[in-house]
């Protein structure tokens, strides 16, 4: 009986839908982890992108013509997502494609939008997606290598010289961690620890007390959420005074909810989204936040989070390479993202070209201390 | 290396390795009456965390209600699994209710999710953050709890199996269902008061370890696995080499981090474990199978 209705209420639901778009709407494709472990990225990208679909619509389309996103979940698998690439390449024909939420699945699809000749504009952060530069792949959130740079620039202001990183053993830690054993010793610093923790484990003490036997001047730990929440609370719970960076990866308010007190005083490089009321008036940005903060907190609540950002900012790079070019054609598109420069979005500002397809840098973050369970921005 | 950092290292090994001892202690609660290993013990640890912060949360409760609640919530679903998933099969050969009892694990995360959503929590420590300091290294008051109460737990266990009439009737179950049954004990009785108890002892286990792991749908995988292995280290059915055995293994790993590399710390927990079993293959305190014939 329920699922008889579950059908004639999508059947009703399908009908409704297919007459808002014509036959000469623009298609979108977007491949994002809604579910599975990775939700955390996918869902807000995928609200994302159904708010500003409809935005772009109610205002009348892009170049005169509405615009369809075809959303498909991977389900944060990467066989999944290698299917989904192939649906939208081959039989739903669309013209660009956003996606997917993380770097695996980026890198296992990459090669077959060369070869089908549509761009594919990324919301996950590896460096290996554009660097080398495959002409047809482009991304938009920050390279780790900018968050690196961003904390060692403050490491150095305030004259730290051996530096501990805690890295999480996935791809996301493993991919940190490269980068901060290139970036550390090459900035001058001692590396004097690289310890690292499992994505499930539930106790970072024994790291710690290790690196503080190392005699370390600050930690950089790099995961994403609940990892460094623990390693916050160990730091506080073993009464440690070591200065503790976080990375990007837990720019959110769910970060300071899991650790509670024990993230007072943490430094971080953040995007801008999360203390839009701190950017000054005259920043590119500032706009763009405060319209995609209000619209999103309006339609799904206050749990906002820079990742949803990215998506916001593949899709509103896709509009302005079409109305750009006047041409929702894959290849024009392709160009025309290779021609945008100093366009605000809400993790950075974007200049893309034919050698540089992540159009950020270091500028795209803001080092913010958390204060009273909230953002401060650094001076 | 210097003596507090060792101290140190011992401390949040007991820590984390009483908490695989309390989800051993669970599985052989169950064992010791069905035969039945129930792989669905990480599930009821998760339950106690989750339901108290559910509790707190969504009706606003005061921590120790929330907390008494929960542990009573997890019981009965203990109580729940037994009536629904088990006693309907009891007949079966022990691997088919193994089995079922993955596929209830399965279910109960995946209601988990669905209910409460995929997000971590965290839970306030019972007295506060401040740490204690002794000879250098650095005690959690909450660490304290897990220890205490783990101790009572396995007093109080101790003392149902050897000095209750209830406990030695379960014990009876375990050796012969059908000659227990035979002098009078009701078997089926004792199944679900073994399944309610180790949902019990495992929600006290989720419960006192969310402040300090916090807690999601997700943390019964591996605290089960931790504590199956815990199990067979100290040999399985027997309750003191269970705790034992989890200590042991808790120690281990942080001893690895400590001092070989933190990326290997579980593979070198569980290389000991296998070296073990293959010298001593009933565990540190198993008692040799012995068949009459």
């Amino acid at each position: 009986m329920k699922a008889a209705k579950c059908v004639v209420a999508l059947a009703v639901y399908l009908l409704a839908c297919v007459p808002a778009f014509g036959a000469d709407a623009v298609k979108i494709g977007a491949i994002l982890s809604v579910t599975g472990p990775a939700s955390f990225l996918g869902e807000p990208e995928k609200n994302t992108l159904v708010m500003l679909q409809d935005q772009i619509n109610a205002a009348g389309g892009v170049n005169g013509r509405q615009v369809e996103v075809i959303v498909y979940d991977d389900e944060s698998d990467v066989n999944k997502c290698v299917m989904a690439a192939k649906k939208l390449l081959d039989q739903d024909g669309v013209a660009v494609v956003i996606g997917p939420s993380i770097s695996g699945n980026t890198l296992a699809i990459s090669k077959f939008f060369s070869s089908a000749e549509v761009p594919l504009v990324s919301c996950a952060a590896a460096e290996k997606i554009v660097r080398p530069v495959d002409p047809w792949v482009f991304n938009t959130p920050q390279l780790d290598r900018h968050a690196v740079t961003s904390i060692l620039q403050d490491a150095k202001a305030k004259g730290y010289a051996k530096l501990a990183i805690l890295t999480v053993s996935d791809g996301y830690g493993q991919a940190g961690r490269g980068v901060l054993k290139e970036l550390v010793p090459a900035r001058g610093f001692e590396l004097v620890a690289d310890e690292v923790y499992g994505p499930k484990d539930t106790d970072m003490t024994a790291q710690l007390t290790k690196i503080k036997g190392a005699g370390a001047d600050a930690i950089i730990c790099w995961g994403t959420n609940p990892g460094p929440a623990v390693v916050a609370r160990n730091r506080a719970q073993l009464g440690l005074s070591t200065p503790l960076y976080m990375s990007h990866g837990v720019a959110s308010n769910k970060f300071i909810e899991l650790a509670g007190d024990a993230a007072e005083g943490l430094v971080l490089p953040a995007g801008r989204l999360v203390a839009v009321d701190q950017v000054p008036a005259d920043h590119p940005q500032k706009p763009v936040l405060e319209a995609y903060v209000a619209a999103y907190t309006k339609a799904f609540g206050p749990q906002i989070s820079s990742f949803g950002g990215y998506a916001h900012d593949a899709f509103a790079l896709v509009m302005e390479a079409i109305s750009m070019g006047g041409s929702a054609a894959s290849s024009d598109i392709r160009d025309n993202l290779e021609k945008i420069s100093g366009f605000a979005g809400t993790s950075g500002v974007y200049t893309y070209s034919p050698e540089n397809h992540n159009g950020l840098d270091e500028s795209a973050f803001i080092m913010v201390t958390i204060e009273n369970g909230g953002w401060k921005v650094a001076n | 290396m210097d003596p507090s950092s060792l101290l140190q290292y011992l401390i949040t090994g007991l820590t984390l390795g009483s908490t695989y001892g309390l989800t051993a202690l669970g599985f052989t609660i169950i064992f010791n009456t069905t035969g039945v290993i129930n792989f669905a013990q990480g599930e009821f640890v998760m339950l106690g965390g989750m339901m108290s912060v559910y509790f707190m949360h969504a009706l606003g409760l005061g921590e120790p209600a929330a907390v008494i609640l929960a542990v009573l919530g997890a019981t009965m679903a203990g109580a729940l699994v037994e009536r629904l998933a088990i006693r309907p099969v009891r007949d079966c050969p022990a691997i088919n209710l193994v089995i079922i009892t993955i596929g209830v694990s399965i279910l109960i995360r995946g209601l988990a999710m669905l209910l409460w959503g995929k997000d971590t929590h965290a839970l306030e420590p019972f007295s506060g953050y401040q740490p204690i300091m002794f000879l250098g290294a650095a005690i959690m008051p909450q660490a304290i709890w897990v220890l205490a109460i783990s101790l009572f737990l396995l007093g109080a266990l101790k003392l149902f199996f050897s000095g209750t009439i209830h406990g030695k009737a379960m014990l009876a179950c375990s050796y012969d269902p059908k000659a227990a049954s035979l002098v009078g004990i009701g078997v089926q009785r004792m199944v679900l008061l073994s399944f309610m108890i180790s949902a019990l002892v495992g929600a006290v286990g989720g419960v006192i370890l969310a402040p300090i792991t916090m807690t999601s749908y997700d943390v019964g995988i591996m605290l089960g696995l931790k504590g199956f292995a815990a199990c067979i280290l100290g040999g399985l059915g027997n309750p003191f080499g269970a705790a034992a055995g989890g200590v042991i293994l808790g120690v281990l790993e942080s001893l690895g981090a400590g001092f070989v590399s933190s990326a290997y710390k579980d593979a070198l927990a569980f290389v000991i474990l296998l070296i073990l079993l293959f010298v001593k293959p009933s565990g540190l305190f198993g008692l040799k199978d012995s068949k009459r014939v």
